[in-house]
Order: C-alpha cells, then structure tokens, then sequence
C-alpha cells in the first residue's frame, strides 16, 4: 500500500494547450500519445473555469501570484491548476490523493516560476527561460515525491548560478532568495 | 547576488507568436551538440544547446539509441565545466537519458567525485542522478556517502539522499534497509522536509513489521513532528495502525482517537483536512467520533479557496452514504454551493444533498437543480440523474415531481450516455413504483417521438411491450409505437411491429386494430420488417377477430429465454443444414464459465513449462462430444453437468491432477486431467484408483486407464460409477494416482524398456449437492418468480454464526447451492447491514428452481438468513432446505 503523498504529473502549457513543459512521474501514461491525450483533455475541461486571474500587467501581480487554485476531477484523477497570461499551471494527483497537498505543490511551482521569471509571467518569457523552468520542476518532485514547496527554496535553488563554487548553498539559497523577494516587491510598488 | 540570467526588454508589441524555439530541428540540435567537445567550453551556450536538446524530449521527440549514447558522451565532457548553471543543466540531461549499465560506468567517477565536493548543491544533485542511473552492483560503493548524506547538516543534501533511498528501496531493499540508523536520526531532524522524507523511508523500511509501525507511530503522536507534510503521513500511518488494530480491541475507546482529533487544531490546512478525512474513514465510526471532523470541513465549505471547498465536499460526500445525519448539519452551507463557480463543486453538493435530504426539501431542490443542470458537462448530469433515481426510491411519495425533473431534462439536448442514464433511471421507477408507471411510459413515448438515438428507442420499444399492456389503458401507446413504424430507421421500425405484436397477444380488445396495422407493415422495404410482421400476423392468429390468444403464443412471444446467447450462437454455427430441424433444446443451458486451472496457470507456472495442466477439453460442449466418444459412457444418456475443475495436487508437485465431475442422470465420471512435470519420466498405463467407501450409493462400473502420459502433454483418465437414478447422492471418494513410470534419457528422449509400478496419493474429491445444480440465470426474476406456484415455496431461517462479513456470507451460500446470480445480487455494497440476493438454477431432473435469499447482521458479526425457494417441485423445494441445513 502506497502512503506517501505521490504527484502524477506536472504541466506548463500554453493558451492553445500545447507543451511548454511538462513532466510525468508516473507510469499511467506510458507513450507520448498518451500523455498528449491525457493534456488534451486537460486543457478542454478546465478551459471554461474561472482558474484565470484577469490582471494583465504588472500592478496587478501580487493579485495574481494570490489568486487562488481551481481543482477539478476527470478519469480518477484530481488535478489543480492555475492560469495566469498564456500559462496554464497543472499538478496531478491520485483520486485518493490529500487535494491541499497537490495544491501546495501547485502554489510553489507558480510562485517559484514567478520568482524566476521576474514578474514577466507569459508564455514568451517562459520558452525563453525554459532552462530555468526545467530545473525549478526538477527541484520540486523526485519520482512523484515532493522535495520541496517553498517557491523561495526553489527558486533560489534554480537560481543559484555562480562560478564561486566556495559558498555554501544554503547561505546562498537565503540571501538570494530574500534579494529576489525585495526587487520583486519594489518593482510591483514602483509600477 | 547572481545576475539575471536572461531578461528581456518589457517592451514586446509585436512579434507575439514568437518563440526562441521556432522551426527547432533534431538534426541541427544534435549538431550544434558539437560545441560540447571544444577544448575551450563557452557555458552558456552549451546550457542552450542542453536546453534545446530537452526542449526537443519534452515535446515528445524521442532520439534513436545511436543519437542518445553520442549526445550522452557529448554530455559527460561538460563535467570539466566549473560553471554550476551548466552543471546542473547536465545532471537533468544525464536524468532524461536514462543511460545503460555500461554507459553509466563512464560519468560514475565524475558524479563520485561531486558526490564528495564541498558545494552543497553539487552533493545533493549528484546522490540525485546517480541514485537514479545506477544498479545494485554501483550502490555498495556509495554506500558510505550516501549514510554521511542522511544526516548531513544542509538539508537539501539530506533530503536528496532520503528521497533516493525512497526509489532504491524498490530495488535493493537489503542495502538500504542497513541505513535504518541513519533515516532514525534524520526524522529529528529540524528541517521540515527532511523529517517528511525521512519518516517516509523509515515507514517503508518496516512496513511489514507491525510491530515496529505501531512503535513509531506510538512514539511519534507524542509529538516531535513539525512538518505538515510529515504530519500528514503521521496520520495515514495512524489510520493504518487504527485499521489492523480494530480486529483484536472491539471494546473501549479507539487508541490514537484523540491524535486524529488534536491534529484537527492543527494551524496548517493540508494536516487539518487529512486528520478529518483519516475520522471519517475510520470502520465503524461513531457519530460522536465523526461531530468534530464534520465541524471543521464544514468550515472549509465557507472558504475562499476552491481546493478547501471541493476537498470537504468531496469527503462529505463520501460521508453521506453511509451516515446521512451526520452531514445534515452541513445542509446550509452545502446548498449555497449549488451556485458555486467550480462545478465540480456544485455537482458534488448537489449529489450530497440529495443523498441527506429529506422528503420536505425535495421540490426546493429541485427548483435549484433545475437552474443548474443548463450549464454543466454531461457526465457531471449523469451523477445528478443517478442521485435522483435513488432519491426517489427513497422517497416514492415524491415520484411526481422528480418523475416530472427527469421527462424534463429528458427533452433537452444531451449525448448518449446521459440520455440513457436518464432513460434507465425511468425504468427502474416504472418497475419500482407502481404509481409512477403510467405516467414514466408516457413521458418514455413522448421521448421516442424525437430520440436520435436507435439504441434508446429499440430499448424503450420492448420496455412498452412488456409494460404498456398491462395498464389500464393501453391503447393510448399504440398510436406512438405505430409512428416509429413509419418515421424510423429499419431497426426501430421492426422493434416496433414486436411491440404492436405483444399488444396485439396481451389485450385482445385491440387485436383487430393491431392486425390492421401489422398488415401494412407487409410492405415495409426492410426484410425484417417485413418477416416480423408476418411472424407475428400467424402467431396471433384469428384474423383478426377479437379471440384470447393461446398460451404457447404468449410464452413464445414473453417467455424469456433460457439460453445464454453465447451458446445459442456457438450451437447455430456448429449446426449443419440437414432434413433435421435445428432444435432448440440441444443448446446447452450452462453458463459457461472459464475454467479454474486455466485461470490459475499463468501464476502458478512461470517457468516455460509449455501448455497449462488444465485438460484441453474445457467447455461444456467438447466434454460431451468427448464423453460420448467413449465406449463405455456411451449409454449412459445426456450430459447434465460438468463441475469446473478441482485440483488434487498442491501446485508445483511432480504430477499435477485435477478432476472434472461429469454428472449424468444415473451415472458420475471423474475426468482425471494429468500432467506430468517430470522430463525425465514417462509415465505408462495411467489410472486413477478411487476408493468410493464413504459414497455409499454409488458404485464403480468402469474406468479407462490413460496408455501413455509424457511429459508435460495433459492427458485424461476416467472412472464411472453407478447411482440411483434422478437422486442427488452425494459422497467422498479418495484417489490413488497408480501408473509405470519409465526412464526417459533427456538427451536422446527414449524411455528405456522397463519400468516400476508406482502409487502416488492424491486429495480426497466430494460430490456435493451442488453438483446437481446448473448455473441457470432468469433475465426477469420477479416474473419468473410469479409465474411460479406459491404452493411449492418453502420458506424457513437459518443463523449462519459468525462471519468475516455479509459478503462472505452470501459468497459461501451461493457456492453452496451452485446456482447462478441474477440481476447482480450476488455484489453486496459496502458497510450494508442487509442484503437481498436472487438465485435461479435447475436441478437435477431439470426442475427449475428460483432462490431468494436475505441476509442480515444479527449483532456484530452473526449473519441471520432468511431462505425463500420456489420450484416446479417441492420435493426439491424441500432438498434445496436440506442443503443449506446440512452445508
């Protein structure tokens, strides 16, 4: 028996549905047609939700990062998602799976990929930064288990980049982060 | 601080549609790999090309192994980079191309090396990859590293080798069940997730060690766990200890009760809500034990948040079904979700609702309902239709207006599926509620006049054959059925002249009228049509003139069919056209089911020993064909039943046995099925020597030993024994296995010339009273029950004592008579204190006989039952008794 909370799938996808990048830790869909398929459906079902938050320039962000998330069910499967711009964010969870813990896994990749996107959230920015993407989704779940859901921890693992081999990380991870955090809410103020 | 690494102007009006990505090519992507080899490496354009490369796999392209293992070797030279942005760009490559066994060898060093390396980050990455490309052979290496890991100062280190431990744990459980220690000190650990991820791999550790789950749990729900993420798995494994424990304390208070409570106080979400749905599931769960965890999802009705919401209705929901009154109390907030933005939501309050509602709150349901059906999704209709259906069975006084709801819903727009969820739903209200019969087939007639599905309208068409004549006025449908004659397509049209027919049969008023339409139906361009109707005009006979119509005709044109299709089928095709009529009752009525041994075979054989030990014959047609092919059981008349087959030897033993019971009207033959899984030994002049001393109505005729049995080739051996005729004797027989066995030179396969005779013991074999029963199904078994004579109905209770559950209760009776479930009865739904099951078989004699059992809970665990049969006999009304009293 399986207790551990486990996270199916992760998906970034654009306003037409299309991949920008996802990440499946869980053999229900073992071919490409399959997770598309699974995608596909996805995307037509949460499509009429009111998931979108309506702001579309930066004064409005801080509304936007707080706007809550939807969840809906489909083939025994919970999946909570969140839309912002052209991004459509989704976490997948098992039927039995706790919704508040696939929600929380949700909130810290949507927040982590603001953090790094610097408040620019749309789908341009994202392929352009879709390095920084890739490893934010690889610091949030190993093989379906959660590493973390702290969007400042993600983020500042992501974005440690650095020749200085010499600092610790978790010194770096702190400073980055808060220095993330206080340009952001500047910027957000300023604007 | 580190400098942006990408960031682009905010102005960008046009070029909308532009993506970094545009026109990408595998091809080219792999070529510009290349700059992996230069000497002197520009980082970040390397990062870009590792980009692309997972750019291209995230849209689904795959590479062929020659490109993944060049790509690969590109990869691992990046390793002499320092720059940390690449390198981590490299640990996620390495990951997705998830290298074989001798290529992992060649970037071990590398990640070794990391593995070991000052920089935090390096360390928790490297455990991450190489955990996850390597094999056992790898891990005794690092094993070392990996326990320093577990309880490294940096949390992400721990974490990251934790969680490895996780996956590892599926693999080489041995090696990572040796960092016990280790897992134990990092559940202390202060960092939040590292105290998760390390009580996720203790637990796995031990999760076959009750007693040390109990223990960590004991000790854990003192408290010292400060993540909400820990305390959520706390609980599933509280809950687990809760569920095994149940069984030895039935008495008292529940132990850990009162730590799912406190964890209900709990200042996170996710651990409040997982405390209050790990109560609700709790077996047996008293309403004193369910009030606090109903009061707080209640309060998360109220929330702003659509998770907290949907997660409390979707438990409560749950709840409903088994303790309506418990949610009651949530009525209020629960119906201000109706209009709730998320439908899911609203779906889930709705199907609640109607599930704790009470007969008063109907009609103002309903008028919300109404409002909301318009603008949600098909499937989430389904639910809401199927909640009413069982609502107004629930409460029949209602049927009008939910009656009138689903006629509604019926005439708007909507797919197949919710078309016919709502149809079946009228059926069963029709068939359940009396009253409500007229008007659900008016409402079904009107529906038939614009359905655009031929399924639903040949379905409602026999559903009005059966139903419309009996109602007071029946010639009110004849004027719907006889438009689909003229408006449909010919499937409709021809289902339609059957149901005229059964009009026509049952109110013999309105024959005249009826063969006046069948006739124009002479013309119908379909050859259906047209047989039906011409069918059905000679059957009836008299015509036309207002005569009662003869019993053989209703019973051909009611009576159901007693034959299994597939049956049926498998006969009409093996017929040949010869001056012999088909006949009907050559057909074998047994239901057929797959036989045991071959269902069995694959998990018991794993080893590639060739075919199953079932014997080849196995459906009921081939062992007559087979039986009758054998001199001795020639005479012996018709086959009644065959048993499945039982084994007589444990599995994996040198000869593999198993018996079919062959029941004829004064006879029994034991079909013995050998296999034997020796090659080195080829068995000769096979039998089976059966010793019938505690069966004593029978008595052994003839047997017919088996020539020659080599390896792994099944073959059969029979024995027949005499009985009196038409009784169901029944007796325990034990068999000898008794043969001469021959060496067999596995190199050459020759048996040498002389062999020594051998005896080998096999299980005892029972004929029981079942045996004389045939799994016969009734498609209608209220009808058939009433056609039946009360005054053979025996009726008397039995207490079966203790047991496991009702389900097994109802599973052991069933076995016990032999006979075949209808309508589904034999599902008992979870957590029911009472359950009905329907039965029907034909006895030895072919007497039909019809079972109604129902079961309850007579206090906790004794199951009372209450045995009603019908028969055309009551003689074997009376042996059915007999069974059960003696079983």
């Amino acid at each position: 028996m399986e207790l551990c909370p486990l996270i199916k799938n992760i998906l970034l996808l654009d306003s037409e549905g299309k991949r920008i990048a996802v990440k499946y830790y869980s053999d229900d869909w073992p071919t490409n047609s399959a997770k598309e398929a699974f995608e596909k459906a996805v995307f037509a079902k949460t499509q009429k939700t009111n998931a979108r938050t309506d702001g579309v320039n930066h004064v409005d962000l801080l509304t936007k990062v707080n706007a809550d998330a939807e969840i809906t069910m489909f083939d025994n499967y919970v999946v909570v998602y969140k839309f912002v711009q052209d991004l459509h964010f989704f976490v997948t969870g098992g039927e039995n799976e706790n919704e508040i813990i696939l929600a929380a896994v949700l909130q810290g990749f949507f927040d982590a990929v603001g953090l790094l996107l610097r408040g620019t959230v749309d789908k341009k920015e994202a392929l352009e930064n879709l390095d920084l993407i890739l490893l934010c989704l690889d610091e949030i779940v190993d093989g379906g288990i959660i590493l973390e859901t702290d969007a400042n921890v993600i983020a500042g693992k992501v974005a440690s980049h650095s020749m200085d081999a010499g600092a610790s990380l978790s010194e770096q991870t702190i400073t980055q982060a808060l220095a993330t955090a206080r340009e952001h809410l500047t910027r957000s103020l300023l604007k | 601080m580190a400098q942006p690494l990408v960031k682009k102007d905010d102005d960008r009006d046009d070029e909308a549609d532009y993506s970094p990505f545009l026109g990408i090519e595998k091809g080219a992507v792999l070529q510009e790999a290349r700059v992996f080899n230069d000497p002197q490496l520009d980082p970040r354009r390397c990062s870009q090309v590792i980009t692309k490369l997972l750019y291209l796999l995230n849209q689904g392209e795959t590479f062929t192994k020659v490109e993944a293992t060049e790509v690969f070797f590109a990869v691992t030279k990046l390793f002499q980079s320092k720059d940390i942005g690449l390198r981590r760009m490299v640990y996620v490559m390495i990951k997705e191309l998830s290298p074989s066994a001798d290529e992992v060898i060649i970037v071990t060093s590398s990640l070794m090396k990391d593995m070991t390396s000052k920089t935090d980050m390096y360390r928790a990455n490297a455990i991450r990859v190489l955990c996850r490309i390597t094999d056992g052979t790898l891990l005794t290496q690092i094993e070392r590293y990996l326990k320093q890991a577990i309880v490294d100062k940096n949390p992400v280190v721990a974490s990251a080798a934790l969680v490895s431990g996780i996956h590892l744990l599926q693999t080489n459980p041995e090696i990572v069940k040796r960092w016990s220690n280790e897992v134990q000190e990092a559940v202390q650990s202060r960092a939040a997730l590292v105290q998760f991820h390390a009580l996720a791999l203790l637990h796995q550790i031990r999760q076959n060690d009750r007693l040390a789950v109990n223990k960590l749990v004991s000790s854990l729900t003192k408290g010292s766990v400060r993540s909400p993420l820990a305390q959520c798995l706390l609980i599933r494994y509280t809950s687990q200890v809760i569920r095994e424990s149940a069984n030895n304390n039935q008495a008292g208070d529940r132990p850990f009760y009162d730590f799912l409570e406190g964890c209900l106080r709990h200042k996170a979400e996710m651990v409040i809500f997982e405390a209050a749905r790990a109560i609700t599931e709790l077996n047996g769960v008293t309403s004193r034990e369910l009030t606090p965890a109903i009061t707080v999802l209640q309060l998360f009705l109220s929330s702003s948040k659509p998770v907290l919401r949907f997660a409390a209705v979707r438990t409560l929901n749950k709840v409903a079904m088994t303790h309506p009154m418990a949610v009651t109390n949530c009525n209020i907030d629960m119906e201000s979700l109706i209009s709730d933005q998320n439908r899911s939501i609203a779906t889930l309050a709705i199907t609640t609702l109607l599930k704790t509602g009470n007969e008063s709150s109907v009609d103002r349901l309903m008028k919300q309902i109404t409002n909301f059906m318009s603008d949600i999704a098909d499937e989430f209709k389904i639910v809401v239709v199927e909640a009413i259906r069982s609502l107004c069975l629930k409460f029949p006084l209602k049927h009008r207006s939910l009656m009138n709801f689903l006629s509604n819903i019926l005439r708007e727009e909507g797919g197949f599926e919710y078309k016919k969820a709502i149809v079946d739903s009228i059926v069963i209200l029709i068939r359940d509620i009396p009253e409500a019969k007229e008007s659900g087939l008016l409402h079904l007639c009107e529906f038939i006049e614009d359905c655009e599905f031929t399924y639903l309208s040949a379905q409602i068409l026999h559903f009005l054959g059966i139903e419309g004549p009996k109602t007071s006025d029946p010639s009110k449908y004849i004027r719907y059925i006889y438009n689909r004659v003229h408006l449909e397509n010919a499937t409709v049209r021809a289902g339609a002249v059957s149901t005229l027919a059964k009009f026509g049969a049952m109110v013999d008023t309105l024959k005249p009228r009826v063969f006046v339409l069948l006739r124009r139906c002479l013309f119908d361009n379909d050859d259906e049509v047209r047989d039906r109707a011409t069918l059905y005009l000679n059957t009836l006979g008299g015509d036309g003139a207002v005569v009662e119509t003869g019993e053989d005709v209703k019973e051909f044109l009611f009576g159901s069919l007693d034959i299994p299709l597939v049956n049926l089928e498998n006969s009409l095709k093996n017929y040949e056209p010869s001056e012999e009529a088909f006949d009907i009752n050559s057909v074998p009525k047994e239901v057929k089911t797959q036989p045991l041994a071959e269902k069995k075979a694959p998990g018991k054989k794993p080893t590639g020993l060739g075919a199953p030990p079932a014997g080849p014959p196995s459906t009921v047609d081939a062992y007559e064909k087979l039986l009758s092919s054998i001199p001795e059981f020639a005479n012996f008349g018709k086959l009644f039943k065959s048993s499945a087959p039982v084994e007589l030897t444990e599995a994996e033993t040198e000869y593999a046995v198993n018996v079919v019971k062959h029941i004829f009207d004064g006879h029994v033959v034991f079909q013995y099925n050998c296999t034997n899984t020796i090659p080195e030994q080829l068995l000769e002049n096979v039998t089976v020597i059966v010793d019938a001393s505690e069966a004593e109505e029978f008595a052994e005729v003839a047997s017919k030993p088996l020539r020659s049995l080599p390896y792994d080739s099944p073959g059969q051996t029979f024995v027949a024994f005499e009985k009196p005729e038409g009784v169901p004797a029944i007796g325990k027989f034990s068999n000898m296995l008794r043969f001469i066995v021959k060496e067999v030179d596995p190199s050459t396969g020759e048996a040498e010339d002389d062999g020594v005779e051998d005896e080998y013991q096999l299980e005892e074999l029972e004929v029981v009273a079942a045996d004389y029963m045939l799994k016969v199904g009734v498609s209608n078994f209220r009808n058939a029950w009433e056609t039946m004579d009360a005054d053979c109905e025996r009726v008397d209770e039995y207490g079966l004592g203790p047991r496991e559950s009702l389900a097994e209760a109802v599973n052991a009776v069933i076995n016990l008579l032999g006979m075949q479930p209808c309508e589904g009865t034999e599902v008992v739904p979870n957590n029911s204190r009472s359950h009905t099951c329907l039965l029907s078989g034909v006895y030895i004699g072919n007497v039909k006989v019809l079972v109604r059992l129902q079961f309850g809970l007579d206090g906790p665990k004794d199951v009372a039952m209450k045995l009603a049969v019908r028969s055309e006999d009551e003689a074997v009304s009376d042996a059915i008794h007999e069974i059960v009293a003696s079983g």
